[in-house]
């Protein structure tokens, strides 16, 4: 056993951690408010290098691991959420898959441009009807020579705006009255290809979700992303992955909600002490602590088991499910030790709990991660 | 061109400071390279980027500043040097370490050398110029610009908030004040191949230093925190009451006037 981070793993948390302290924080009220998607913030993250963490050199990529992933994703989104997400969804949503399962050409044509930042990296998957229950896919792609045409829609895709391409679930046949899934890439340049940007959402306000609506959108067959049949599978291999991204998230706005709650206990002073002094604060703190403690070692430890390439599957989503579950509770603890003040948008806790609430839902609900894990565990 | 850079590991500026038995804690601390010294990191990765060379980041103390110098690998900086005083030195000053250096670059023929302008915990400002004064060499300190030209070297320096332009020639060490540049954040490649890059670890043995011939000149006699500020009095009453009031209690109470 070792609980230390590796050199490069300390060096990338001191750096990464300064530059949210010192780039990405100032701005994030701001950019709550006016839902001005941080573009500045992601041209210096790719000039760091860090758009493209856990891909080979080759591809563009640094290299680093997991750990370094969710040690990235934890400090943005402890500065702010919506920087977080976009970059746990540009990594492990968008450049997984392409790394896992693109052939040599699809990672030089599809990967290389969001590993190095030029691209932002998204995926289709959720529609009106399906979500992790892929049955109620309705988007089809249909063979027409040498192209698939595809029609359909999306919802709540996370980056679409900002992306030059994106992998994307459909039916591509159906087989004894069951949908054949397959992943296409498609460029959203593509004639027919709509993306529209208009939800009004309850946080992450600063991330780009969108809406997808594909018309007639033809792309080569080539585009195929892996094999055929295989989308979902290949989908819900990327999920794992993508949700010690959202466990990380939730573990950074944990930690900010936690020392935004420690330092005002320590200011405000009511009946004559500070609210630090009464034991009902500090045994709230205590509880916070710990919780952020042992949601960061579940995302550490499934992380780890991943660069082990060892199975996963049970220690992402249970750290996705603890990690969001007290993200939400502590973030309203905060507001709550804070009192009148913490409902304000000016000390920042009120916002972390609109944020933090999405990580409850997305990448699979608390309810999905429950069957997820019931079946990891034999029942 | 041939560039060093002399950089410390100092508490990190958020740390607080506890002492006890006369000595500073460092346990549990946080570490970072002093902040000047970024600032002359930053500069020499410029200089080198600009008129090519070598950049090689040097530093003093304990086995720990490994980590300080593998940062200033992973901004840029091509080569490091520890040089581990650990179990040789109990106490170092400035006499001490600028001997050290001094020793170390004496024949490395360095065209360029950059350090901080001041450590930001013992705050002497002392080990550039008296590396320089060993080397024989030019020196200008809190530097805010450095332009170089062949061997002609144009410095803006800072003094005291004022700005004072010189003209000098290679070799020459130079202190780095803040406004010199925006020192970069070590990218992630850059960390991943800091590991590969050559860190050299010395010791006194290998300069062939006698412990005596750089011992502290420097006597310790108390470590202690300044003292709690108190808090501050508001004066109550007719203006000219008060005012008369300060006037007395600057003299007789603060002794200021």
């Amino acid at each position: 056993m070792n609980f230390d981070l590796t050199q490069e793993q300390e060096m990338i948390k001191k750096t990464i951690r300064e530059f949210a302290d010192e780039v990405v924080a100032p701005g994030a009220i701001e950019r709550d408010r006016t839902k001005e998607f941080p573009i500045e913030i992601f041209r210096q993250l790719a000039d760091m290098g860090m758009m493209g963490l856990p891909f080979e050199e080759k591809y563009g990529g640094a290299g680093a691991d997991t750990t370094s992933f969710a040690i990235v994703t934890e400090e943005l989104s402890r500065a702010c959420a919506s920087t977080g997400i976009t970059y746990s969804a540009h990594i492990s949503l968008g450049g997984a898959p392409l790394n896992l399962f693109g052939t040599e050409e699809q990672k030089e044509k599809y990967l290389v441009p969001i590993a190095t930042g030029e691209s932002f990296g998204a995926f289709g998957l959720t529609e009106p009807n399906a979500g992790s229950d892929a049955g109620g896919t309705q988007t089809r792609a249909v063979e027409d020579g040498d192209d698939w045409v595809i029609n359909g829609s999306k919802v709540y895709i996370t980056n679409a705006s900002y992306a030059k391409h994106l992998a994307l679930t459909a039916i591509t046949d159906m087989k004894d009255g069951k949908k054949e899934i397959s992943a296409i890439i498609v460029p959203t340049d593509a004639e027919g290809f709509t993306i529209i940007d208009n939800y009004e959402k309850m946080g992450l306000n600063a991330s780009n979700t969108t809406e997808l609506v594909l018309e007639n959108v033809r792309v080569p067959k080539e585009n195929l992303l892996g094999k055929r049949g295989e989308g979902f599978r290949q989908f819900l291999v990327t999920l794992d992955g993508g949700r010690i991204g959202i466990a990380a998230m939730a573990v950074g706005i944990a930690q900010a909600a936690f020392n935004r709650a420690l330092q005002y206990s320590k200011e405000r002073k009511q009946f004559g002490k500070s609210l630090s002094e009464f034991q009902v604060t500090q045994f709230k703190l205590a509880d916070m602590a710990m919780k952020i403690e042992l949601a960061r070692n579940m995302v550490y430890k499934a992380a780890w088991l991943k660069d082990q390439g060892r199975p996963f599957t049970k220690e992402a989503s249970m750290a996705k499910l603890y990690a969001s579950e007290i993200a939400t509770d502590i973030a309203n603890q905060a507001i709550q030790i804070h009192g009148g003040y913490g409902y304000m948008k000016e000390y920042e806790v009120e916002r972390y709990l609109r944020d933090t609430k999405l990580l409850e839902i997305g990448e699979g609900t608390s309810e999905v991660q429950r069957m997820v894990i019931a079946r990891q565990i034999g029942v | 061109m041939n560039i060093y850079v002399l950089i410390k590991r100092t508490f990190d500026t958020e740390e607080k400071i506890a002492v006890s038995n006369g000595k500073i804690q460092e346990d549990g601390a946080e570490f970072i390279i002093n902040p000047y010294d970024e600032y002359a990191i930053e500069e020499a990765i410029q200089v080198r980027d600009e008129h090519g060379g070598e950049v090689t980041v040097v530093t003093m103390g304990e086995e720990e500043a490994e980590k300080q110098l593998r940062t200033a690998l992973a901004m840029g900086a091509d080569k490091a040097v520890l040089i581990n005083t650990e179990d040789d030195l109990e106490e170092l000053d400035q006499f001490t370490v600028a001997s050290v250096l001094a020793e170390y670059l004496k024949d490395k023929e360095a065209d360029l050398i950059l350090a901080g302008n001041v450590a930001i915990d013992g705050g002497s400002g002392q080990v550039g110029p008296r590396v320089a004064e060993r080397l024989g060499i030019n020196c200008v300190t809190t530097i805010t610009d450095l332009k170089i030209d062949g061997s002609d070297v144009t410095i803006v320096r800072d003094m005291e908030g004022d700005s004072e332009t010189i003209k000098t020639s290679l070799p020459l060490l130079v202190t780095a004040q803040q406004g010199l540049n925006e020192p970069r954040y070590p990218s992630l490649p850059g960390i991943m191949k800091a590991k590969k890059k050559p860190l050299e670890e010395l010791e006194l043995d290998d300069l062939d230093i006698e412990e005596d011939d750089v011992e502290a000149k420097v006597e310790t006699v108390e470590v202690y925190l300044p003292p709690k500020k108190e808090a501050g009095r508001i004066l109550e009453g007719d203006l000219s009451d008060q005012v008369s009031e300060l006037a007395s209690l600057l003299r007789n109470e603060a002794k200021v006037i």
